[in-house]
C-alpha cells in the first residue's frame, strides 16, 4: 500500500492506480466524466483537476488531471485548492453552455451524473448568454432513446460501444463543439450491448426507451437485487418496480461476474413479466375450455387427480432451485424429471461432472477477461452466453497490456495502451460451424461440423500431452492448426478453453476438458469454461432427475397418473409427435407457470406462478455459482412462487406427509440439507433475518412519493406494506441502507452527493474490486479450489468421434441460437420482439440459387429462406432453434426436399 | 553575403532542380556523408551538437528527439520518419516555399533523418490545399527513386528508405504531432496522450519521429558541413538560419532566410520594406497565430527562441503577423479566436466549449453588444486555458496566447468598444 | 438514380483497393480514398461513403466519423467549381471581408452556399500559406493572391462564363 496526502490527510492508495481512483476510494468527492472504472482514463473532460505538489517543499504545485496521474507513494495533492476548484467549476460551466435546461423532462433527472457533478462543483449561475447549438436526434431502435442536445462529449459512449464492445455502428462525427455521437443513419443499434449506453452516458443522451414509456423517477422506484434469467451466465441485476409492474432492469455490480455491463437480452428481456401471455388465475379445463377457478377448487381438482395414479414432476432449467425442489418433493425424487430431453439432459450432467473433475480452473467471467490465449471449441458464445462473449473480447487485449507493462504505462491509461498495442492481439481461436461475432478479432477461425471440431480439439490435447489419445486421419490443414493451437496454448500463461452444449455433442465439452487437463498438468492457471443453455441448467444438473425420455418411457408403461410440469413449455423440448404420445398416455396434466405456453393450453389445470420479479429464489449459473434473486413486486393472491404451488399441491394430495415450508429460507434450508451438491446455497445471500444496524434494509429510496396517492383511484387509505417473508428487504422506504450493504442485497445505488449509478464507487472495497459488504452468491463446483498446486489429471475421454460425413439428400441441422428470438422468455418482451429477425437457414454454398429451402424433420415440414455461406462446411445447416421448427434444439438430420415442392 | 543554405537553390523562375541539377548544385552531400561514412548514432550526435531546434513551433532539440528512438536497425523493426508539412498556422508560409522551391532538399533531409533513427518508412504529411507542392514532391520522389536515392539499399549502405506523401483532409490540429499520427492512421485526428511519446510508440505503436519540413531541410547541411558551421550561422545562442516571414500592411510581405537571431526590426524594415505609407505598426504576433502579441516598442527583439520568450512571446514559426494602427485589434482577436474555436478537435471540454464562448464574447464586443464583465470572462478564459496541462493538447494554450496579451495591450480599445457600443475605427470611417 | 447513388466506377474502386493494399493498414487510405472519390464526382455521397468503407473494411459510421472531421471532405454536393477563400488573420487584415462580400454579391450566394446553376460553391478556409500575397483564395486547384476588387471581378466573370457545356474558351 502506498500513502498519498489529500489536502493534508494521509490516505492509503494502491500503487499504480491513478489519483482519481485513489481519491474516490478515500471517500473524497472529486468530479469526473470521461473516466470509467472499466474503460480507464483518457483525459478528455478535464473535470478531475487537482493540484499536485512535487514534494513537501513545493508550495506552488501544478494543476493535473487526477485520472491521468499515477498515485505514487508520498504523492501530495489538493482537491480543495482554490484554483483547482475554480477550474472544475469552469469545466461544468463550459459543459453547460450547450446543455439544455430540461432536467424536469429528462429521464436522467434524479440519477444524472451531470446533475451530481454540477452540484458538486457549485456551478449554479449561468453566465453564458449566447445561443446553444441544436442537434437532430436519431431513432436508434427499440432499446435506446437519443437526445443529442444533452451531450457533454465525454466520449464514453463510443469508447464503450466501439473499443470495449466491438460495435461498429456508433461513432463520433464532426469536430469542435459540433461533435455528434450517433449512427451513420437512423436505425437500431446493432451491438448486443447497446443498452449499457444508458448507464455509461453520464447524462440524458442515451436513456432506456422501454422504461421511458413506463417512466418513474429513480427515487420513486422500488428496487431489488435479481439475477438475469435469460441465459446461464447469471449476470446480477437490479429490478426496478413501481405500483404493480416491473419498470426496468439495471446492472448490479458483481466483481467476478458481470461487473459493469449486461447484454441487451438481459436488460430488455424482462418485459415478459407484463406481457399479455401472463397467467394470473388458476385455470381448469371445464367443458374443454380453460376456465378461471378459485384456488380451493383448483387444489381440490388436483386432489382428485392424484388419486388416479403416480404423480410425476417435470422441472425446468428456467425455474428456480426452490420450485424444482418443491416439485421433486411433491413427486418424489424417483419421479422427478429435470425437464430436459436427451442430449441436453446428459450434457448438463456431463458439464457438471467435467467441471468438478477437471484439474483446470473453472474461471469466473472476470478471470476470462485476463486469459492470454483462448480457444473456443464449438460454441457461439456471444449468443449462448453473451456476457461471457464480452469478457472474451477483452481477453485479446492481454498482449497490449504486456507491451504497456514493459513500457511502464499503467493499464488504466486506456488510449496509451491502445496506441502501443495497436497491432498486438492475444491469440483467440474460434472453431465453430458458422460465423461468430468474435471472428474479426480471432487469430484463426476453423469452420467445421461439430464432430470435426471435437476431433480438432482432441488433436490439440494430444499435441499438448502425447499420452492423450491421438486422432487418426486428421486432414493436413486441421493437423497443422491443431499443432499451432497446441503450441500457443502451451506457451500461454493463462490459457482458457471454452466449450458448451449448443450443438448437442458430448465430444465438444469432452475434447475441451481434455485440452484443459493436458494444459493443467503444466500450468495451474489453465482454465476450462463450459456453457450450458439456461439460467438454472446447472442447478438441475446438480439436483439430478429423470430425462424427459425416461418420463416418456414411464408414460408408455402406464406409470403416470398426473404429470405436473413446472415452468417448462415442453413443446420446446419434445417434437409434436412425441409430445402427443406422452400426453395421450397421461390422464392428467397440470402446468405451473407464470406465462401461458402452447403446453399450458393443453393442461387440465394451470396454476399461475410468480415471475422472477414477484418471488425470491436461487439459480445456479453455468460456472456453478448459486445466486439469489429477491422479490420486488408483491402481487395479490393467487399469484405465488412456483414452489408454493408445488407445496400446496402436495398438501392437497396428502396433508400428512407434505412439506411445511413457510418461506424461502425454509425451503432453502431443506434443499441444503437434502442435496449435498447444493448444500452451500444458503450462503448465496443473507437470509430474511439479515439486519443492518438492527434494521431491515429498505428497498425504496427515502424520498419515494405518492405512497397513498398512487392508488387514490382505488382507495385513499394508506395501504399497509405487503408482507415480505421471503426477503431481507423491507418493501418500503423505511429501513437501513449504506455502503456496507452486502452485494447480494443491493436494491439501488445511491450515496450522499451521488445519485447516479456512479455511486457504486462508494460501495466497493476498491474501484473495480469486491463489494464492501461482500460479493453475492456462492460457488458450488470449485470455489475453494483456487490454490496454485496442479491437480491430478483425470482420465482422458477416449470416445473420439468419427469424421463428419455429409449425406446425400439430407442435411445436418444444427441449432444456432440468436441473441434475440430463440430464448423463450425474452422473446415475449416487446422491445426484444421488435428486434427478432425472421428465421433463416445458413448453409454452405450448394451451388443452388433458390432463395428458400424446404426441409422435413420429424414430420414437420418447413420452407426457410437460405443464406449461402461458402465458409460453412458442406452437409450442415445452421438453424435458429424454436423459431421455424417446434422443439428443434438438438442436431438432427433433415431431409432436403426437392425445390419447387413447396406444397406441404 | 550571409550563407542561405536552405534557399540557395530556390529559384522561383526556374522551378525546382531535378536530381542531377540538385547534385550539381551541391545537393546529396549530406546523404552521402551520412550513409557512406557515418553510423546512425554519429548522425544523431552531429545534429545534437549543432543545436538544431524544431522549426515547427515548439523548438525541441532535434538530435535529442531522435535519441529517444529505440536503436534497432531499420531492417528488423518498423519505424517511421514523418515530415510535418501540414503548415496551417495562420500567418505561416515557409514550408510551402521549401517544398515548392526545392523538394529534393526535404527528401535528402528525410533520408538522413531516417538513417539516423533507422526508419525504413518516410511519410510527408502534406496540407491538402498545397497542390503545387504535391505535384513537385511527387515528381521529386519519383526522380529520387529512379536515381536510387530512395528504395532498397541506398548507396550500397544496406539502408533502405522510401517516402510516401499523405495529403491531409484538412484540420489545423493535424499539425500537432500526435494528432498527425492519428490522422495518418485514418482516424479522427484527435491528439494522443504522452506517454507513450511518438519516438517510442507512434504510428500504429511503432517508433515514429515527427519533424517539421524546415527542420528536416537543415539536416543535410549540418551533416555535410558540420555542427560548428551550423552553430556559427546563428547570431546568438541558436544555430543556423531561419525562414522569417512578414505579413500585414508592409511594403514587401514575404519570407527570407536569415541568420537565427536576426532582429525583428531588421526583418520588418529592411526585408519587408517597412510599413506601408499611412500605416504605423501597432503590435505583432512574432511567430504565427498562437504566439503572444509583442507591441510596437518591442521590435528590437532578436528573433531567437530565448529572446522572444523573454519578451513575453514565442518564436513559434518565426513568421510574424503585423497589426497596424488602422486595423481593429478586437477584430483581429475575434478573427484569431474564430479560427481556434473552429479548429478545436472537440476532444477536451475547456477547448471545445471554452473557445466558442471566447469567440462569441469578442464578436459581441466588436459589434457593440459587449458588457464590461465580458472582459472578466475573457480574462478568466485566458487564465484558465492558458497554462499547458489544463487542456489535452497545446491548441487551447496557443489560442490563449494572443488573447491574454491582447487583453493587456488593447485594454483601451476593449473599453472603447464597450462604451461606444461598437468599433471606434469603424464609427470614425 | 442520381450519380450520388450510382455505384462507384470500377476503375475508381480498383484504385481505392490498391491504395488500401499499399498501406500498412487499409484504413490509412481513408482520406486519400475519399478525396479520390471527390476528385472524380465532386463530393462524397452516403452511398459512396458506404462503398469506400466496404473497400477499406470499415463500417460506414466509422468512416463517416473520419470524413466529417476534416474540412476538405465534402459530404454535401458542391458546384462544379469550389472557391476556398482564406478567412484567417493575415488575409483579414488585408481586407478579405470586403472582398468576400463583393464575391458573394457577384455570385448571389453567401459563404457555404452554391450558386443556383450549380456552377460555384464558396467556402471559407483557414490560412492558405499565401499570407505574403494576402488576401488569397483557391479556385479549384489554382491559388490566387493579392486579390483586390478587380481581381475578384475578373474571377467572378470567368466563373460566370463557365456553363455546364464547358469552360469559356
Ligand atoms: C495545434 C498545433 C498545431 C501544430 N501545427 C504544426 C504544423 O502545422 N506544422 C508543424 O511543423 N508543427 C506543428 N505543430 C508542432 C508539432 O506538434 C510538432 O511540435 C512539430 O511538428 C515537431 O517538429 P519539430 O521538432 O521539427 O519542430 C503544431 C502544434 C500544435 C499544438
Ligand atoms: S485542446 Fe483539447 S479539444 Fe482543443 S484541440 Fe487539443 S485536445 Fe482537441
Ligand atoms: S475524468 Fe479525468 S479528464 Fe475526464
Amino acid at each position: 500500500m502506498a500513502t498519498i496526502h489529500i489536502d493534508g490527510r494521509p490516505c492509503p492508495a494502491r500503487p499504480g492506480e491513478n489519483l482519481l481512483q485513489a481519491c474516490l476510494e478515500a471517500g473524497a468527492d472529486l468530479p469526473y466524466f470521461c473516466w470509467h472504472p472499466e474503460l480507464g482514463s483518457v483525459g478528455a473532460c478535464r473535470q478531475c483537476a487537482v493540484r499536485q505538489y512535487s514534494g513537501p517543499d513545493d508550495r506552488t504545485g501544478r494543476i493535473v488531471m487526477a485520472c491521468m496521474t499515477p498515485a505514487t507513494d508520498g504523492a501530495i495533492l489538493s482537491i480543495d485548492d482554490a484554483e483547482a476548484r475554480e477550474f472544475r467549476a469552469s469545466v461544468v460551466e463550459w459543459l453547460m453552455t450547450n446543455h439544455p435546461h430540461d432536467c424536469p423532462v429528462c429521464a436522467e433527472g434524479g440519477e444524472c451524473h451531470l446533475q451530481d457533478m454540477t452540484v458538486m462543483t457549485g456551478h449554479a449561475v449561468r453566465r453564458y448568454r449566447f445561443t446553444k447549438r441544436t442537434h437532430r436526434n436519431q431513432d436508434l431502435g427499440p432499446f435506446v432513446n437519443h437526445e443529442m442536445n444533452r451531450c457533454i462529449a465525454c466520449y464514453r459512449c463510443v469508447r464503450f460501444y466501439r473499443d470495449y464492445a466491438g460495435g461498429e455502428d456508433l461513432a463520433a462525427f464532426a469536430t469542435h463543439n459540433d461533435v455528434y455521437f450517433g449512427r451513420h443513419a437512423d436505425g437500431a443499434l446493432e451491438n448486443g450491448f447497446s443498452g449499457n449506453l444508458v448507464e455509461i452516458c453520464p447524462t440524458g443522451v442515451f436513456t432506456d426507451k422501454p422504461f421511458s414509456a413506463v417512466y418513474s423517477r429513480k427515487w420513486d422506484l422500488r428496487g431489488a437485487p435479481s439475477v438475469c434469467t435469460h441465459c446461464a451466465v447469471g449476470c446480477n441485476t437490479i429490478v426496478n418496480a413501481r405500483q404493480d409492474s416491473t419498470r426496468r432492469v439495471l446492472n448490479r455490480y458483481h466483481d467476478a461476474v458481470n461487473r459493469y455491463f449486461l447484454c441487451d437480452r438481459g436488460r430488455f428481456g424482462h418485459g415478459f413479466t407484463a406481457a399479455p401471455s401472463r397467467l394470473r388465475a388458476p385455470l381448469a379445463r371445464i367443458d374443454g375450455r380453460p376456465t378461471p377457478v378459485p384456488v380451493q377448487d383448483a387444489l381440490r381438482r388436483f386432489q382428485m387427480m392424484a388419486q388416479d395414479g403416480p404423480v410425476v414432476g417435470i422441472g425446468s432449467s428456467r425455474a428456480s432451485l426452490e420450485s424444482n425442489f418443491a416439485l421433486r418433493a411433491l413427486a418424489g425424487p424417483a419421479r422427478f424429471s429435470t425437464g430436459m430431453a436427451e442430449p441436453e439432459h446428459g450434457l448438463a450432467r456431463l458439464v457438471a461432472d467435467l467441471l468438478r473433475a477437471s484439474p483446470a480452473r473453472n474461471p469466473t467471467l472476470h478471470d476470462m477477461e485476463s486469459a492470454d490465449a483462448v480457444l473456443i471449441l464449438g460454441e457461439n458464445v456471444t449468443v449462448t452466453a453473451p456476457r461471457a462473449g464480452l469478457a472474451l473480447r477483452q481477453a485479446v487485449r492481454q498482449a497490449a497490456f504486456d507491451i504497456a507493462d514493459a513500457a511502464r504505462i499503467p493499464r488504466w491509461m486506456d488510449a496509451a495502451v491502445r496506441t502501443l498495442g495497436a497491432e498486438a492481439c492475444s491469440p483467440l481461436f474460434v472453431a465453430t460451424p458458422g460465423p461468430t461475432d468474435l471472428d474479426p478479432i480471432a487469430r484463426a477461425t476453423y469452420r467445421a461440423a461439430p464432430d470435426d471440431i471435437a476431433r480438432l480439439g482432441f488433436a490439440i490435447a494430444h499435441g499438448i500431452d502425447p499420452t492423450a489419445p491421438d486422432v487418426p486421419d486428421l486432414p493436413e490443414d486441421a493437423a497443422r492448426l491443431a499443432a499451432d493451437i497446441a503450441a500457443t496454448l502451451r506457451a500461454a500463461a493463462r490459457p482458457l478453453i471454452v466449450a458448451g452444449t449448443q450443438y448437442g455433442t458430448a465430444a465438444l465439452p469432452q475434447a475441451a476438458a481434455a485440452i484443459a487437463a493436458a494444459l493443467a498438468a503444466h500450468n495451474s492457471a489453465a482454465a476450462l469454461s463450459l456453457i450450458l443453455p439456461d439460467c438454472d441448467s446447472m442447478g438441475l444438473a446438480l439436483m439430478d432427475g429423470l430425462s424427459l425420455d425416461a418420463v416418456r418411457a414411464l408414460a408408455r408403461d402406464g406409470g403416470i397418473g398426473t404429470l405436473v410440469v413446472m415452468e417448462n413449455d415442453l413443446t420446446r423440448r419434445l417434437d409434436p409427435a412425441a409430445l402427443d404420445a406422452l400426453l395421450a398416455a397421461v390422464p392428467h396434466l397440470v402446468v405451473i407457470d407464470h406465462t401461458a405456453t402452447p403446453l399450458s393450453a393443453r393442461a387440465d389445470l394451470v396454476l399461475p406462478s410468480a415471475s422472477f420479479a414477484e418471488c425470491g429464489g436461487t439459480l445456479v449459473s453455468t460456472e456453478g455459482r448459486a445466486q439469489r434473486f429477491l422479490q420486488v413486486l408483491f402481487p395479490d393472491p393467487p399469484l405465488q412462487a412456483g414452489w408454493r404451488w408445488a407445496r400446496d399441491l402436495a398438501q392437497a394430495a396428502d396433508p400428512g406427509t407434505a412439506p411445511v415450508w413457510q418461506d424461502l429460507d425454509d425451503i432453502v434450508a431443506a434443499i441444503a440439507a437434502e442435496i449435498p451438491s447444493l448444500a452451500p446455497i444458503g450462503r448465496a445471500a443473507p437470509d430474511a433475518a439479515y439486519r443492518l444496524d438492527g434494521a431491515r434494509l429498505r428497498s425504496e429510496p427515502p424520498r419515494i412519493s405518492g405512497r397513498t396517492a398512487v392508488r387514490a383511484n382505488i382507495s385513499v387509505r394508506d395501504r399497509p406494506p405487503p408482507a415480505a417473508p421471503d426477503t431481507p428487504l423491507a418493501p418500503t422506504m423505511e429501513g437501513a441502507y449504506g455502503p456496507a450493504i452486502p452485494g447480494a442485497l443491493v436494491p439501488y445505488y445511491q450515496a450522499p452527493g451521488w445519485n447516479s449509478v456512479q455511486s457504486l464507487n462508494r460501495f466497493q472495497q476498491e474501484i473495480g474490486g469486491p463489494m464492501r459488504g461482500g460479493d453475492a452468491g456462492v460457488r458450488l463446483l470449485d470455489g475453494a479450489r483456487q490454490d496454485e498446486t496442479p491437480r491430478p489429471r483425470s482420465a482422458y475421454a477416449t470416445a473420439i468421434p468419427a469424421p463428419f460425413v455429409p449425406r446425400a439428400g439430407e442435411i445436418l441441422l444444427l441449432p444456432e441460437p440468436r441473441l434475440f428470438g430463440t430464448e423463450e422468455l425474452s422473446t415475449l418482451s416487446p422491445p426484444i420482439a421488435a428486434r427478432v429477425e425472421a428465421a433463416a437457414l445458413r448453409i454452405a454454398d450448394d451451388g443452388g440459387a433458390t432463395p428458400t429451402i424446404a426441409l422435413r424433420l420429424n414430420g414437420q415440414r418447413v420452407v426457410l429462406p437460405v443464406i449461402r455461406d461458402p465458409a460453412l462446411p458442406p452437409g450442415i445447416a445452421l438453424c435458429p432453434p424454436h423459431m421455424a421448427l417446434r422443439a428443434f434444439a438438438a442436431p438432427a438430420w433433415a431431409i432436403v426436399q426437392p425445390h419447387g415442392d413447396d406444397t406441404p | 553575403m550571409t550563407e542561405r543554405p536552405l534557399t540557395a537553390m530556390i529559384d522561383p523562375a526556374a522551378g525546382p532542380p531535378d536530381c542531377a541539377a540538385y547534385g550539381r548544385a551541391g545537393g546529396w552531400r549530406g546523404a552521402r556523408a551520412a550513409l557512406r561514412d557515418m553510423t546512425p548514432d554519429a548522425v544523431i550526435d552531429v545534429v545534437t551538437r549543432s543545436t538544431l531546434r524544431g522549426r515547427g513551433g515548439a523548438g525541441f532539440g532535434t538530435g535529442q528527439k531522435w535519441s529517444f528512438v529505440p536503436k534497432e536497425p531499420a531492417a528488423t523493426r518498423r519505424k517511421y520518419l514523418i515530415a510535418n508539412a501540414d503548415e496551417m498556422e495562420p500567418g505561416t508560409f515557409k514550408d510551402r516555399l521549401l517544398m515548392e522551391g526545392n523538394p529534393l532538399q526535404l527528401i535528402e533531409g528525410m533520408i538522413v533523418a531516417g538513417y539516423a533513427i533507422q526508419a525504413g518508412h518516410g511519410v510527408i504529411f502534406l496540407r491538402g490545399e498545397y497542390h503545387v507542392a504535391l505535384d513537385r514532391l511527387t515528381r521529386a520522389i519519383a526522380d529520387a527513386r529512379a536515381t536510387g536515392w530512395l528504395g532498397a539499399d541506398i548507396l550500397g549502405s544496406g539502408f533502405g528508405f522510401d517516402i510516401h506523401v499523405h495529403t491531409s483532409g484538412g484540420r489545423y490540429i493535424c499539425g500537432e504531432e500526435t494528432a498527425l499520427l492519428t490522422a495518418l492512421e485514418g482516424k479522427r485526428a484527435q491528439p494522443r496522450s504522452k506517454p507513450p511519446f511518438p519516438q517510442v510508440g507512434g504510428l500504429w505503436g511503432a517508433p515514429s519521429v515527427v519533424n517539421n519540413v524546415e527542420t528536416l531541410c537543415n539536416v543535410p547541411h549540418i551533416v555535410a558541413n558540420g555542427a560548428e558551421w551550423f552553430r556559427a550561422l546563428g547570431l546568438g545562442p541558436d544555430g543556423g538560419t531561419k525562414l522569417y516571414g512578414i505579413s500585414g500592411r508592409v511594403r514587401r510581405p514575404g519570407t527570407w532566410e536569415l541568420p537565427m537571431g536576426t532582429p525583428l526590426r531588421e526583418i520588418i524594415e529592411q526585408h519587408a520594406g517597412g510599413m506601408r505609407d499611412g500605416y504605423a505598426l501597432r503590435a505583432l504576433l512574432p511567430g504565427g497565430a498562437s504566439t503572444a502579441f509583442l507591441d510596437a516598442g518591442q521590435v528590437d527583439v532578436a528573433m531567437e527562441y530565448g529572446a522572444v520568450e523573454k519578451a513575453g512571446s514565442r518564436l513559434g514559426t518565426g513568421q510574424a503577423i503585423l497589426l497596424d494602427d488602422r486595423t481593429c485589434p478586437i477584430g483581429m482577436l475575434h478573427n484569431l479566436e474564430h479560427f481556434f474555436a473552429q479548429e478545436s478537435c472537440g476532444w477536451c471540454t475547456p477547448c471545445r466549449d471554452g473557445l466558442p464562448w471566447v469567440e462569441r464574447l469578442l464578436a459581441a464586443i466588436e459589434d457593440g453588444s459587449g458588457a464590461p464583465e465580458d472582459l472578466d470572462r475573457l480574462a478568466d478564459h485566458a487564465r484558465l486555458l492558458g497554462p499547458m496541462g489544463r487542456t489535452f493538447c497545446a491548441h487551447a494554450p496557443g489560442a490563449m496566447a494572443p488573447l491574454a496579451s491582447g487583453l493587456r495591450l488593447f485594454r483601451a480599445d476593449f473599453e472603447a468598444h464597450i462604451h461606444q457600443r461598437g468599433c471606434p475605427l469603424r464609427q470614425a470611417a | 438514380m442520381s450519380t450520388a447513388d450510382a455505384p462507384l466506377p470500377p476503375d475508381l474502386r480498383a484504385d481505392i483497393a490498391a491504395m488500401a493494399a499499399a498501406e500498412h493498414h487499409a484504413r490509412m487510405a481513408a482520406i486519400p480514398a475519399l478525396m479520390a472519390v471527390q476528385a472524380r464526382l465532386g463530393w462524397v455521397s452516403d452511398a459512396h461513403l458506404a462503398d469506400v468503407a466496404g473497400l477499406l473494411g470499415l463500417s460506414p459510421a466509422d468512416l463517416d466519423g473520419v470524413a466529417t472531421f476534416f474540412n476538405l471532405v465534402f459530404r454535401r454536393p458542391v458546384g462544379r467549381h469550389v472557391i476556398l477563400m482564406c478567412d484567417s488573420v493575415s488575409c483579414w487584415i488585408m481586407g478579405r471581408d470586403a472582398l468576400c462580400a463583393r464575391l458573394c454579391d457577384r455570385l448571389g450566394i453567401r459563404p457555404g452556399q452554391t450558386t443556383a446553376d450549380g456552377a460555384v460553391t464558396l467556402l471559407p478556409i483557414v490560412c492558405l500559406g499565401h499570407c505574403d500575397h494576402a488576401p488569397a483564395m483557391l479556385v479549384d486547384r489554382t491559388l490566387h493572391g493579392d486579390l483586390d476588387e478587380a481581381g475578384i471581378d475578373r474571377i467572378a466573370n470567368a466563373l460566370a462564363a463557365d456553363t455546364p457545356e464547358g469552360p469559356p474558351t
